[in-house]
């Protein structure tokens, strides 16, 4: 009984020595360095996409290191991995902010796991750099969106098929959930507000990870054979791709005949499936890798080198978290410190160069500009760029083709509101 | 030089013969590569138009080199459709397969440097252009699989040009089927042409007709506005025609999808109709035997890749014994270290097996990254039988004959081999099993690595349909408990009819009922059916039940 109570006393003595000296370690080193939280699942079905992030973090904080920190200090990264579980983003968020004391947080992939988080970031006061395309209908102080709004990605893709390709049949296929199915109902309006009739568009969900697509392709190929120039729209998300691009080159559905222009495929998703038969087919995007800038070339190098795998390829999001990062590290520099508050004040009106020769600002309302492209699959899994906006296309918060959010805008700079309803000159709609 | 002359000289461009004469000339003086500048036919125009680095242009372009009736002009348009045609300092070059590069506008050999030139850029709207033009182009071709390419061609681009050459190409035609494609070629181009007689209209809708597939259909109810009105009337009947023909065939297709759903089901619960069903583990690491499997065939194909290309075509069956090995080696030391411990505590086994499925993942994530992983299609599992109005795409045929066959010898090894026995005495009474001289903790583990080996040549198969990554078994976790459940515990029989049913099943829900209601339709019908029958389709009877 004696030598169970000393071992456990020892124990917690032990447990509270650990803890004492683990704490002052971190108050002595959350001294010298500035703390960047990353968080990206790197576990679960989305590490497929989101480990690639990681690593772009840990190569731009590096390379800033490099330079001489920020503010004369080193910057340090903090990763954390919510696997892929929406409430765990919550968690590890809380876990970042009050426990590592990060000045700011670069992460998250899908809306769910955006809209989990959120909450924390608006309660702790902290900021937030989210880098993927999404369906738009959101402004939060706390949070930039550095991937593309609705009307940076499937608006102009859509302009591009009815113009270049002479699309009159719509065929919108998605993963059943909010991004896609908010997209759709965009570009449903959108399309019906050019005349396009109801009959002529066709609209399609499917679980995640679906894998047999027989009945839908055969659909397609239904639909597509009415004498009209048929599109297919996918929103098709994640892991369900790879299936669903096999059945179309299987049941020989080529571009030339029925295009699908997606906006979750990018190189990165491309590497895993072979890519001749899909020859032709579209996406679009605000980077592809295959850009040729000296920015892009000199930052695939660097990617290059420090993967130390010459086949890695980059992506979108990639680009979005350079543009993201670069944006937060001026808006630090100007204000002169980390504090949350300061820094959104500051980050609006910053402008930093894209790795696709343009200059994105950082808008009032949280999104920033981005040039749009439009690219057809190679076959060696790249992108041919056959389509781009002539400048810049500002993103926007809330979609104007939309009932009831038409009338919104967001400006946090000197309406200080996410939500501004133009009509009744109210925020909060 | 000697081939550009023989080739501009040929007998039907006579009239290129004084340019020709005059290239010889400059030619000569000028040295090589300086001619064509001085050449302005339609042909060389055309080519210009290339480096203008335009897809309109390029557009343009493909029409009239085609249009030219220069020899050259296949071979440029074949060469842009391989992205061959390369352009460099203001002229246009066609690299051969081989490497050597030659002069679009005059045919001169030009080395095989392409130091500066880029590749003419094609988009599918010059990709539409270029198929359009090589319909035209080998109409007459020698080769009868370019015929009929070529007549396919045409029927999809109804290019009016190419009518005089369609009319001498079927009048020389020998083959029936070439013949065929060559008529509702010629077909589609009168039907909407304007100025064709309503005689030959009418007897171009009979021709579609016959063919009555959705792209007739498609051409008959969309005639142009300024129809006469007879045309009008035949082709809506003709129309209606192929749409009762069509949704006829349509049933039948619905019902292959779901034999060919089915298979797949079967093979992803094949193997835990073994480990679940007869030795009634529950094995939540099922899942991660397919992916298992699948990874072996990556291997086997990086592997073939590297050292022998040649073995392409025979990866996959290289992969199945292979498949089986890996996953009934992972399946047997899983057996031997964590779940003979836990026989008859089904939670534990459930929670530790749980564990295992994601210590695997995270695994196979750690070693091959968390992206996809590239499994390719050999050439006899690509592409689709055409059966009436039905398509059926050869992977999924090889994957519903690769089932069955899985399904019959699976049952031939439990009925007919000595482990079979055992594992049947084994399943039905242990401890009489034991009596008589059975190692019964050793056909455990082996019973365990059929059942996981069995799911690592599953996995071969779903490497062809599916997504490679480490979270492929989770996706056919679910549905494989669904069919075993469904069909009766502890019976191969219920498990071929469980997966054939709800396959099925599910293919004619999808169309009426979309993806995710009809999943969701399908699994509360599962639940109502568990309710009035427990045991599943297929019930075990007699005292091993009861036991």
């Amino acid at each position: 009984m004696s030598i169970f109570d000393i071992t456990r006393r020892n124990l917690m003595t032990l447990a509270a020595a650990a803890l004492v000296s683990s704490a002052t370690a971190q108050a002595a080193r959350a001294e010298e360095t500035i703390k960047v939280g990353v968080l990206h699942s790197l576990s679960g079905t989305m590490a497929i996409s989101e480990t690639t992030l990681k690593d772009v973090m840990l190569m731009l904080l590096e390379e800033q290191n490099k330079k001489g920190g920020l503010l004369g200090k080193k910057l340090e990264a903090v990763v954390v991995d919510p696997a892929s579980n929406w409430p765990l983003f919550a968690e590890k968020a809380r876990e970042l902010i009050s426990q590592h004391k990060v000045s700011v947080v670069f992460g998250a992939w899908t809306s769910v796991s955006r809209k989990s988080v959120l909450p924390v970031f608006k309660e702790l006061n902290s900021i937030l750099f989210y880098p993927v395309q999404y369906e738009g209908e959101e402004s939060e102080r706390n949070v930039f969106y550095t991937g593309a709004a609705p009307n940076q990605q499937a608006i102009p893709a859509v302009d591009y098929l009815a113009k270049e390709e002479k699309v009159e049949r719509w065929v919108l296929a998605g993963t059943d959930y909010v991004y896609p199915r908010t997209t759709n109902k965009i570009l449903e309006a959108y399309l019906k507000s050019k005349g396009v009739k109801a009959e002529d568009i066709m609209i399609s969900y499917t679980p995640f990870g679906h894998s047999d697509w027989q009945t839908i392709v055969a659909d397609i190929k239904k639909f597509g054979s009415a004498g009209k120039k048929t599109a297919v729209v996918s929103t098709i998300n994640g892991d369900a791709n790879v299936p669903f691009y096999k059945e179309l080159a299987n049941q020989g559905v080529k571009a030339t005949d029925i295009p699908v222009v997606a906006f979750s495929v990018g190189e990165e998703e491309l590497a895993g499936i072979d890519t001749k038969p899909l020859v032709g087919h579209l996406a679009a995007w605000n980077y592809f890798q295959s850009v040729e800038t000296p920015e892009n070339k000199a930052f695939i190098e660097k990617w290059k080198a420090f993967t130390k795998n010459e086949k890695r390829v980059s992506n979108d999001p990639m680009e979005a978290h350079v543009i993201g990062f670069n944006m937060w590290v001026k808006a630090v520099e100007k204000a002169g410190t980390t504090d949350p508050d300061k820094v959104i004040d500051a980050i609006v009106g910053i402008k930093v160069p894209n790795l696709t020769g343009g200059v994105s600002e950082m808008l009032p309302n949280h999104h920033i500009t981005k040039p749009v492209l439009i690219g057809e699959i190679k076959e060696d899994g790249q992108f041919d760029t056959v389509w781009q906006t002539d400048g810049l296309v500002a993103g926007d918060a809330w979609s104007k083709h939309l009932e009831g959010s038409k009338d919104l805008i967001a400006d946090w700079q000197t309406l200080k509101c996410g939500n501004y309803n133009t009509v009744t000159k109210k925020c909060g709609s | 030089m000697r081939a550009a002359v023989a080739a501009l000289a040929a007998p039907p461009f006579k009239v290129h013969f004084m340019f020709c004469l005059r290239n010889v000339l400059h030619a000569f003086v000028l040295l090589l590569g300086m001619a064509s500048a001085a050449l302005a036919g339609p042909y060389e125009e055309a080519l210009l138009k290339f480096t203008n680095d335009s897809y309109a242009d390029t557009d343009a372009a493909i029409g009239s080199v085609a249009r030219s009736g220069n020899p050259l002009s296949l071979d440029v348009i074949e060469a842009l459709r391989d992205e061959r045609l390369l352009i460099g300092s203001g002229q246009v070059f066609i690299r051969r397969t081989s490497g050597e590069l030659i002069n679009a506008a005059t045919g001169q050999a030009w080395g095989n440097q392409v130091g500066e030139m880029k590749p003419v850029r094609v988009n599918n709207r010059v990709r539409r252009a270029i198929e359009a033009a090589l319909g035209g182009l080998t109409l007459l071709s020698s080769d009868a699989a370019r015929r009929l390419e070529a007549a396919r061609a045409v029927f999809r681009s109804r290019d009016e040009a190419a009518l005089p050459t369609l009319e001498k190409a079927i009048a020389q035609e020998s083959l029936p089927h070439v013949r065929d494609a060559l008529e509702s070629a010629r077909a589609a181009i009168l039907l909407i042409r304007p100025d064709a007689p309503p005689m030959q209209k009418l007897a171009s809708i009979e021709t579609l007709r016959i063919r009555g597939d959705q792209e007739a259909l498609a051409l008959l109810s969309n005639l142009p506005s300024n129809a006469p009105s007879e045309v009008v009337a035949a082709a809506g009947k003709a129309a209606d025609g192929i749409r009762t023909h069509l949704a006829f065939w349509e049933a039948f297709q619905s019902v292959w999808y779901g034999i060919s759903l089915g298979s797949v089901l079967l093979l992803a619960a094949i193997g835990l109709a073994i480990t679940f069903g007869t030795m009634g583990v529950i094995n939540m690491a099922h899942g991660e035997m397919v992916m298992l499997g699948a990874y072996t065939t990556f291997m086997v194909q990086e592997l073939i890749r590297t050292y022998a290309p040649g073995l392409f075509e025979a990866s996959l069956l290289i992969a199945l014994p292979l498949a089986f090995l890996v996953a009934g080696l992972v399946g047997v030391i899983l057996e031997r270290t964590v779940i003979r411990f836990l026989y008859g505590r089904p939670l534990e086994t459930l929670l530790a097996t749980w564990g295992v499925s994601l210590i695997l993942q995270q695994g196979v994530r750690t070693i091959f990254g968390p992206t996809n992983r590239e499994v390719g299609t050999p050439a006899w599992m690509s592409g689709a039988l055409d059966i009436g109005a039905m398509s059926l795409t050869y992977n999924r045929i090889a994957i519903v004959v690769f089932a069955f066959s899985v399904f019959a010898s699976l049952l031939l090894v439990l009925r007919y081999t000595s482990l079979g026995l055992y594992v049947r005495a084994v399943t039905q009474n242990r401890r009489m099993a034991g009596s008589m001289g059975i190692r019964t903790s050793r056909i455990d583990a082996l019973a365990f690595g059929l059942g996981s080996g069995v799911a690592g040549i599953a996995g071969v198969a779903l490497s062809q349909i599916d997504n490679v990554s480490p979270n492929l078994g989770q996706g056919y976790i679910i549905d494989s408990f669904m069919v075993v459940v469904f069909g009766g515990v502890g019976n191969l029989w219920g498990t071929l009819v469980g997966a054939m049913t709800l396959g099925i099943a599910n293919k004619l829900l999808e169309p009426y009922a979309g993806a995710v209601l009809g999943k969701i339709a399908l699994l509360i019908a599962i639940i109502v059916f568990i309710q009035r029958r427990p045991r599943g389709l297929f019930a075990l009877k007699g005292r091993a039940v009861e036991a």
